[in-house]
């Protein structure tokens, strides 16, 4: 199983924090799986500035995926 | 036990007496250089009544140490301290601190320069702003992202 986490208006906009779902080949097949929950859900994970971390790295789409992976998805950061 | 260099919480700090830590966490310092941030009133075009600081538990604490290992391989120095805030903040909270000891001065105003820059274009925090007009998420600015460019 993969741990899935939303933050800030990915969150609000998907209306969810964390879920568990299958483990899948990479974060892109992840995303596609993803987008059966709901119309709005590729158009958000899919928007070009969407910020993706595997177990608290930064990395791209294409980033292979493994069982108990964490994958985040989150609009660029403003804090500081 | 040392104190560790990054606190992530909701409640307010002393700079002075986080200033005075560093001062004497690293002996015979030549220099501390610090810097405060402060919940501004305005933002574009809009008054600022309070903030709303969400960031990614683990995530966020990890990011700041590998900014301030990069930064300790730039600059040799003795002691780094790095508080920030979350939850609800006022206009006018203080909302980071981030401080630097070095022998001297040149590589701790630099060094502290460095990490906030990354800071705010790395670790993974979201504002919310309340103003008048109804609560918004804060858009991430181009010259944040231009100002680490500068360390290449």
């Amino acid at each position: 199983m993969l741990d899935v986490l939303f933050f800030a208006s990915i969150r609000e906009r998907l209306d969810s924090e964390r879920l568990r779902c299958a483990a899948v080949r990479d974060v892109d097949a992840l995303i596609e799986s993803l987008s059966e929950r709901g119309p709005d859900w590729a158009t958000v994970l899919r928007a070009p500035n969407v910020i993706i971390a595997v177990n608290q790295e930064i990395v791209d789409s294409t980033h292979r995926l493994h069982a108990n992976d964490q994958v985040a998805f989150f609009p660029p950061v403003t804090g500081g | 036990m040392e104190a560790a260099e990054v606190n992530i919480q909701p409640e307010d700090f002393d700079a002075g007496i986080e200033i005075r830590n560093l001062r004497e966490a690293s002996g015979t310092t030549g220099a501390v250089a610090s810097f405060v941030g402060v919940v501004s009133d305005r933002n574009d075009g809009a008054d600022i009544e309070s903030l709303l600081l969400e960031h990614y538990p683990g995530m966020t604490e990890k990011s700041i140490v590998a900014i301030i290992a990069q930064a300790k391989q730039r600059w040799p120095l003795l002691a780094v301290k790095v508080i920030h805030r979350i939850g609800k903040l006022q206009r006018a909270d203080q909302i980071v601190f981030v401080g630097v000891a070095s022998r001297h001065r040149g590589a701790a105003f630099a060094a502290c320069e460095y990490i906030m820059d990354f800071l705010k274009t790395q670790a993974p925090f979201w504002k919310k702003e309340k103003t008048s007009a109804g609560e918004r998420w804060v858009d991430a600015r181009s010259t944040d992202t231009e100002a680490t460019a500068r360390w290449k």
